[in-house]
């Protein structure tokens, strides 16, 4: 089995990192074996039971175990995007397909030990983390089962036992946080990084400058990752940054861009920054070579959305319906890797198709699943402001009549 | 008569006087034309004047390039060109801050933050820069030309950072002027006349009423005085006192409230800070029960100061103590909203509870 150039080729064109490609090259020389199974339970668990057994494909390509299902995530976005229209998901709901590349990779190049945090576009994210398609629907829903008890919707995904710190819905509110989680880990000697991800529209915020000279003053383990899916809503990155390279407005702080679409690419650029973020090696820019003490590197992932920014944005008064055209053919992440998967007779066509029937499949019971769970009791309103039993009086609409303890 | 009685009020300033008229109908005076419009067409007529009768006006703000999330700016960009009407980055702190320095040497600035949630960001640059910028620079400088406005308020369907309330956060502070709207013609007199302020503004728009409310707006340029409350209803037992989309909800409950032989009065502050005390406190007097509603969370709301207020001035005329139907002291829920809001059967209760007291 030969590996045919041209693939990697175009990786290169869309501004890989060149000193990434040559390891990459290196894993393409092995053979590659491949298995469709369900993974080990333990896997990156450490041997910690899961409370509910995870319902996993794994992709092993040439030695490299990409757990998730790359195929999982967009089939999920489009079943909440019906939802949305028919109303059984309210609220806002902001979808990630096209960018699925970035939460698969990400994964793949680190473990659940790793926190991850990222802002209101976080369906993947959560799946990615080891979040059941049950708890997510029943959460879009605002049904009980949901990872936040149904209180906290689409831009609220959080799992604690996966160190996923969550879905925020103001726009670069997270990176001070992110940047805290940082400081903890270094504090407690784990050998753990944060990866904080925000978008290009948040990268124009005083937050994450703050956020920046904190982590890069104190040394902290913190990844600074900036998904540019080259709108920040309806605004093209060009407008409203005076320079779009985001990765390199650090300054102090190294940073390296990656394409987002390529799945491979952004799993070792996640290795790689980890690696760097714990040790204080020496890291390479994409101009030039600097050797520089910090620990703290900034990210720019290049990728893509193909829907609108939220539901309520048809995503096309700003952009031309052929742009996102183009993009899809050029650069979809799922293209890649199937294209990837056939031409190294790694899969058959067939193969691929039962998948994708068997994905289907599994995202409708879980809709359906979701759909039965019940909404949350109205006494649920109170609960959660503050720690139980703190004997916190509230207030109903008429003082006279309804007081709440809340818990 | 509504019309006639602001262009008065515009030269001469007349002190809140009672004068009823209603919600929404219009008596349109021979002279005038009037369109029917939504809320949104409202305020971008409103802006559409401003632009044009001040060269020195600007309107900018997140994504209104191209009218903005909700409309309010369209055609600006196009008549007016992208060196008066244009976007800005995602930040809101940088946003505000711009507003105030072009304020600062004269000019119109008109900001818009994309929705209320996401104003605190500026919070420190609308209260600690803009409302003391004349004051502590003993009036050589002053930002009186900025306006800020943000469409504020429960939705439906919003969720804890498309739906808040923060009136009460700016009532807070001296030196700025908070004006809130009731309707289409109520939005574009007030902008209008908000923006033309000497004094700088934060003037929230209720969201729900964008599409929703539909009212004959008179076409001409026209202002409604700020600081002077409105009687919408006069009635006798009960005062009702409330602001933006929240008065539909109480004006409801006055309905219901009539069958039941309750007749309400119901007044539309307009303008938070500085409000209208005068107005509140004659309607009291002759009432002697007062009832406050807003979306916002009960405790710390701006009904305490109305509340307190209102206490301190017709203490003896008081029949029953001042009641208050607001939002509960929760973050704002995403299922839990109809149990949230302040809606009209909680209203019609605390009317009733407050008249048989």
């Amino acid at each position: 089995l030969t590996p045919k150039k041209e693939t990697f080729q175009t990786k290169s064109e869309n501004g890989v990192i060149t000193t990434l490609s040559p390891i990459h090259h290196r894993f393409t020389s092995l053979p590659p074996p491949l298995r469709f199974d369900r993974p080990n339970p333990d896997h990156n668990r450490n041997g910690r039971p899961f409370h509910r057994p995870p319902m996993r494909r794994s992709l092993t390509l040439r030695g490299d175990l990409i757990p998730g299902d790359p195929l999982l995530l967009p089939r999920m976005e489009i079943a909440a995007n019906s939802l949305y229209k028919s109303k059984l998901i309210r609220g806002f709901c902001h979808l990630y397909d096209g960018q699925e590349a970035l939460a698969v990779g990400m994964e793949a190049g680190i473990t659940k030990e790793d926190a991850i945090i990222t802002s209101y576009r976080d369906h993947c994210t959560f799946l990615g983390r080891g979040g059941e398609l049950v708890d997510a629907f029943s959460e879009l829903m605002g049904r009980m089962r949901g990872c936040s008890n149904g209180k906290g919707g689409s831009m609220h995904f959080y799992k604690k036992d996966a160190s996923f710190y969550g879905g925020h819905g103001i726009v670069g509110a997270q990176i001070p946080l992110g940047c805290g989680l940082a400081f903890a880990q270094k504090y407690s000697k784990e050998e753990n990084v944060s990866f904080v991800l925000y978008g290009d529209g948040a990268a124009n915020q005083g937050q994450l400058f703050e956020a920046l000279n904190i982590a890069a003053l104190w040394d902290l383990p913190a990844i600074l990752v900036c998904e540019n899916n080259h709108y920040g809503m309806g605004t093209a990155t060009w407008r409203p940054a005076k320079s779009p390279a985001y990765f390199k407005r650090g300054d102090y702080v190294p940073g390296l861009k990656v394409d987002g679409m390529d799945v491979l690419a952004v799993k070792q650029a996640c290795k790689f920054a980890k690696e760097h973020a714990l040790k204080n090696g020496p890291i390479f820019l994409l101009i030039g070579k600097t050797q520089t003490p910090n620990k703290t590197i900034v990210i720019i992932m290049d990728t893509y959305r193909y829907h609108g920014h939220s539901m309520s944005d048809p995503g096309s008064t700003y952009r031309t319906r052929d742009e996102v055209s183009g993009v899809r053919q050029v650069r979809d992440p799922i293209e890649r890797v199937r294209k990837l998967l056939l031409s190294h007779d790694i899969a058959t066509e067939k193969e691929l198709k039962d998948i994708e029937k068997e994905v289907r499949k599994e995202v409708d019971d879980a809709v359906a699943q979701a759909k039965e769970s019940p909404v949350p009791e109205p006494s649920e309103l109170f609960t959660n402001m503050y720690v139980k039993d703190c004997g916190v009086e509230s207030f109903g609409a008429d003082r006279k009549e309804l007081k709440v303890t809340l818990a | 008569m509504a019309s006639l009685l602001s262009r008065f009020c515009r030269k001469l300033a007349l002190p809140g006087s009672a004068h009823g008229s209603r919600m929404t109908s219009s008596t349109a005076c021979g002279s005038e034309t009037v369109k029917s419009l939504n809320l949104y067409s409202a305020i971008n007529q409103a802006l559409h004047i401003a632009l044009e009768t001040d060269p020195r006006s600007y309107v900018f703000g997140e994504d209104v390039g191209f009218g903005g999330v909700f409309r309010c700016t369209t055609g600006l960009a196009e008549r007016f060109g992208k060196n008066r009407v244009f976007n800005t980055p995602l930040c809101e702190q940088g946003i505000v801050g711009f507003g105030i320095g072009l304020a600062a040497m004269g000019n119109r600035a008109v900001v818009e933050i994309q929705f209320a949630d996401y104003i605190y960001p500026a919070f420190d640059q609308i209260v600690n820069e803009a409302a003391k910028f004349r004051y502590r620079s003993g009036n050589q400088f002053n930002c009186g030309g900025l306006t800020i406005r943000a469409p504020y308020g429960a939705v439906g369907h919003g969720g804890h950072y498309h739906s808040q309330s923060p009136e009460a956060f700016f009532c807070h502070v001296p030196g700025i002027k908070v004006v809130i709207p009731r309707s289409p013609r109520e939005a574009k007199g007030l902008l209008l006349s908000s923006i033309r302020d000497p004094n700088p503004v934060v003037f929230f728009e209720p969201k729900w009423l964008y599409r929703q409310a539909v009212e004959e707006v008179p076409e001409h340029d026209y202002m409604i005085p700020l600081s002077q409350a409105e009687i919408i209803r006069e009635g006798s037992d009960i005062t009702l006192v409330g602001w933006g989309a929240q008065l539909t909800v109480m004006e409801q409950a006055c309905l219901d409230a009539e069958k039941e032989g309750i007749s309400c009065e119901l007044i539309d502050l307009k303008t938070l800070l500085p409000w209208d005390k005068e107005t509140v406190e004659a309607s009291v007097k002759k009432t002697g029960r007062l009832l406050i509603s807003h979306e916002a969370p009960i405790t710390g709301g701006f009904g305490a100061e109305i509340s307190a207020t209102i206490l301190e001035r017709c203490f003896l005329k008081l029949e029953a103590p001042v009641s208050r139907v607001c939002g509960l002291d929760t973050p704002f829920p995403l299922v839990f909203e109809p149990f949230y809001m302040p809606t009209k059967n909680k209203i019609l209760d605390a009317i009733k509870s407050t008249v048989n007291y």
